[in-house]
């Protein structure tokens, strides 16, 4: 119980700025990005690694912070929602869900950006069925999909 | 369309809240953090049906961190029982838990791991008791009662009249006639009589139900909710815990989701009384498998007796619909009557029998979810159509236009008379999918419509403050859930007062601050709500109109709104100037207020539906014949609306509603066994993923500025979800030859019946 309570420290870039934190064994990279970095962009939703609510980037890899340990997170940088934007510019993938209506409710919104972002990184020009295949582990209740497909294809483009 | 030029309304706008959500700034109840807030967690009952005769939360209250621990029987200083329908459902279990995941004791304290280690110190002595588990198995004569004292009425007057039939699980029934229905299927010539089974499903709102509460000696109760409702929360908590409403102050920040799961009281009970005793403020959290043990839509079993003439005339309809509505009646009772009472959907028919019945089962809660009750009817009524249209010899499309109610026609006596223009709506479904142009043989086309009623009577009110800048507050409490309602609101005032959008604000729900409004669901928001704001930035107008003629001596008739200014044909007054010579001094405003309140009618459910919300579903399906699976490749959805508003954010949601009503054709299904919940987790509950949406996805909109909404404009948001069953099985049907009349299509279920089929 106390060994599992002991904190460990750990060394790790977050959207571009180093972070010293004293975490406990178990702690969740979610948990810590939402309560101790008060970065609260990243949604609690399935707790199973199965809606993409919570969806980070670590070393440019879309993993799912509710799922992940904070210690697996030493030593690599780790993108949330919050530094997707260059300062008030906008990254072209945000503009993309604003302009084609991708967004409702929202809690989905920024697990779709960083895992969006993740794919447009490997594969810079998608097919449609390379955007619906990265968007297995990111569900939507709100929109049906189409939008969001359509933004993440437009943004591909803006981006080329 | 009128030829009137809109500056805000009609345009695709995107939504005002994009900003705040695309870069994860938005924050929603689960985000916020109160000064000195405890973490709560819920212990739940095992068992679909225990008597439960001791708990015991001594331990846990002495565990270190935490700060209460509460069991129903502690609930002595409060009135334990809420429900909008009936006052049925304890804020933590009473003597008897009647469903598997029912919330038996609580704990608050310092993180939610300390409450998770307290929930194990707490003991509970349970003496499993026999479920009923499906409507056969509560309706069975004999069958163990799920409840057995005389229950409470909630708090609509419309349900003051809830019949129950004492000594069975039947919680209320409903019954509706005109003509004579057993005489019109003795006559007619084609008379089919099948039965339709519609699956329990979940909301799967993202975000799980949350709510943070907060007691102050100055103020009264302060809940941060995840709630539709934010109303209803107030009465039930004011209800609950004897305070004057005033005292209860309900605050609704961004939204997950809610389709339907967030209306009327959830966890807020819980989360109240957890900080009462703890005198400190708690967060309550669900996850979303809690959320499955919370609230899901009312599973049905619907027998439907149709009887059509010869010449494809419909003649009489008799329904007998059973819901389950799970261990609680929540709002299903409600659910229940307002959709049976459209069970003939949008046709004439001149002699019809309804008959639906609310059944208790040992489940969770059914309540209300998108579509309200009508896609359960739907489905039968639109899948028989088909039937009748394949023994007729008669085009599905031509059948249904054959039999619509027109525009202005009579639905029932006293009711609204039918607003929209389905044979439109049918028209373009049909050209857009392509009905008469022949398709390949390895798809088939399906169409199917639906009619459904708006809550009624209800009330909407709205304040549109206008400052000496020229800038617009809107108070108003529909609650922005994704559906862009505070956008539209945005729209609707900027329209009226000549302004810019970036100038408007609309002020999240907060009962102490928006003034009433009865519920964001049941489609209205932009009919009722809009239609207040409307009225309240009219009202703004005109005082703007009276001073400005006043000060500019001209006539208010001969006065205009433009770009920010009163204008006559030579003169300008600014709105900062017109508000400078109203109060001699830079400062004050000008306060609108807008009110609507049809009120009780002599419609057969006592109030008349402010629009009726009509839709239409044209899908084209392809199936595996080796292994079952049918796949949606393109969906048409219709919905006629009267004026989009927006028109982008119009689209989302119906586009939205068709996957949605995807997932209860395909997929979802929650599968009981023994007593047990076997899939309440996402993964084992599949839900539509982004490649089960259909590849080609079209929803068009019918605009003939009908409706009594703002700018003709009528609900919508719903309706396109309610087609989506019976139009997908149309399909299926006329590509193989199967019909299929339980829900969800699975591969197993269409397998086998293509297997049947085979072997005749």
């Amino acid at each position: 119980m106390d060994d599992a309570r002991a904190a460990t420290r750990i060394r790790l870039a977050v959207n571009g700025r180093s972070c010293d934190l004293e975490v406990a064994s178990h702690a969740l990279l979610l948990d810590v990005l939402r309560d101790v970095l008060d970065l609260k962009g990243a949604k609690r939703s399935c707790d199973i690694q199965v809606c993409g609510a919570c969806t980070v980037l670590v070393d440019g890899m879309a993993v799912s912070a509710c799922t992940y340990l904070a210690i697996e997170a030493d030593g690599r940088t780790v993108l949330t929602v919050e530094g997707l934007a260059d300062g008030e510019s906008l990254h072209p993938l945000q503009r993309a869900f604003l302009d084609a209506g991708a967004v409702q409710c929202g809690f989905c919104t920024s697990g779709m950006l960083l895992t969006a972002r993740a794919m447009l990184t490997e594969t810079p020009a998608p097919t449609r069925e390379d955007v619906l295949h990265y968007l297995r582990g990111s569900l939507c209740r709100c929109t049906g999909y189409r939008k969001i497909v359509e933004a993440i294809m437009a943004a591909a483009e803006t981006a080329r | 369309m009128s030829g009137q030029p809109f500056r805000a309304v009609g345009r695709a706008i995107p939504r005002i809240d994009g900003l705040e959500k695309v870069t994860g700034r938005a924050r929603y109840v689960t985000d916020l953090v109160v000064p000195g807030m405890a973490h709560a967690k819920v212990l739940r009952s095992p068992y679909a049906h225990a008597r439960v005769r001791k708990v015991d939360v001594t331990r846990a209250r002495a565990h270190p961190g935490v700060f209460a621990a509460l069991c129903g029987t502690d609930l002595t200083w409060c009135e334990p029982y809420y429900g909008p329908a009936y006052r049925d459902r304890p804020v933590l279990v009473i003597d008897v838990a009647r469903y598997e995941g029912e919330p038996v004791a609580a704990v608050a304290a310092v993180d939610e791991a300390t409450a998770d280690q307290a929930l194990d110190l707490i003991e509970v002595d349970y003496e499993p008791l026999s479920p009923v588990m499906t409507l056969e198995e509560a309706l069975v004569p004999g069958a163990p009662l799920v409840h057995t004292g005389t229950p409470q009425a909630g708090h609509f007057a419309d349900l003051a009249s809830l019949r129950a039939v004492p000594g069975t699980n039947v919680c209320h029934q409903f019954h509706f006639e005109r003509g004579d229905s057993g005489r019109g299927l003795a006559s007619a010539d084609l008379v089919l009589d099948e039965t339709y089974r519609f699956p329990p499903v979940q909301h799967v709102a993202l975000e799980a139900h949350a709510a943070v509460a907060l007691w102050s000696e100055t103020d009264g109760l302060t809940i941060w909710a995840s709630t539709q409702n934010p109303y209803s929360v107030r009465v039930e908590l004011a209800k609950m815990f004897d305070v004057p409403l005033a005292r209860i102050r309900v605050v609704v920040p961004h939204l997950g989701g809610g389709f339907g799961s967030k209306t009327y009281a959830k966890l807020e009970p819980l989360a109240a009384a957890l900080a009462r005793a703890a005198g400190r403020p708690v967060r309550l959290a669900a996850s979303v498998a809690e959320a499955f043990q919370t609230v899901r839509r009312c599973a049905a079993r619907v027998n439907v007796r149709v009887g059509f003439g010869r010449d494809g005339r419909l003649v009489a309809v008799e329904c007998g619909a059973d819901y389950d509505v799970g261990a609680y009646a929540d709002i299903g009772p409600r659910v229940v009557q307002k959709a049976t009472y459209t069970a003939t959907g949008p046709y004439r028919v001149a002699a019809v029998t309804l008959d639906a019945r609310a059944v208790y089962t040992n489940t969770t809660p059914g309540g209300a979810f998108r579509g309200f009750g009508v896609p359960q009817l739907a489905w039968a009524l639109e899948s028989l159509f088909d039937v009748a249209a394949e023994r007729l010899g008669r085009d599905p499309v031509e059948l249904r236009r054959q039999n619509f109610l027109a525009h202005g026609e009579e639905f029932a006596p006293g009711d609204t008379p039918i607003d929209g223009k389905l044979e439109e709506s049918l028209g373009r479904a049909a050209e857009t999918i392509g009905w008469t142009q022949a398709g390949t043989a390895d798809r088939g086309r399906g169409v199917a419509a639906m009619l459904k009623a708006s809550v009624a009577p209800s009330v909407s009110e709205a304040i549109v403050r206008l400052h000496t800048d020229g800038s617009v507050t809107v108070l108003a409490s529909a609650v922005e859930m994704g559906q862009g309602t505070r956008t539209v609101l945005a729209q609707i005032a900027a329209e009226v007062l000549s302004v810019p959008m970036a100038r408007v604000i609309v002020v999240q729900p907060d009962t102490a601050v928006t003034p009433y409004d009865q519920t964001t669901s049941s489609s209205r928001s932009t009919a009722m709500t809009g239609r207040a704001v409307q009225v309240a930035a009219e009202d703004v107008r005109e005082q703007l109109l009276h001073v400005a003629a006043a000060e500019l001596g001209i006539a208010v008739k001969d006065l205009a709104l433009d770009d920010g200014a009163v204008v006559a044909p030579s003169r300008r007054l600014t709105y900062a100037e017109v508000l400078m010579h109203r109060f001699g001094m830079s400062g004050g405003e000008i306060i609108g207020r807008g009110i609507v309140a049809p009120g009780r009618t002599a419609a057969p459910l006592g109030g008349s539906t402010p629009f009726w919300e009509v839709a239409v579903g044209a899908a084209e399906v392809s199936v595996d014949e080796e292994t079952g699976a049918l796949r949606v490749e393109r969906y048409v959805s219709v919905a006629d609306v009267g004026r989009a508003i927006n028109p982008l954010l119009l689209e989302g949601q119906d586009e939205g509603g068709v996957v949605q009503g995807l997932g209860h054709t395909l997929l979802e299904e929650m599968l009981y066994q023994d007593g047990h919940l076997l899939n309440g987790t996402l993964l084992a509950y599949r839900v539509p993923r982004a490649d089960d949406a259909p590849p080609a996805l079209e929803c068009r909109f019918v605009e003939n500025a009908d409706g009594s909404g703002p700018f003709g404009a009528k609900g919508a948001g719903e309706g396109s979800l309610i087609p989506v069953s019976p139009a997908v099985s149309n399909a299926l049907a006329r590509l193989t030859g199967v019909r299929l009349r339980d829900l969800p299509l699975t591969p197993e279920r269409v397998w086998r019946a293509l297997r049947a089929r085979r072997r005749r």
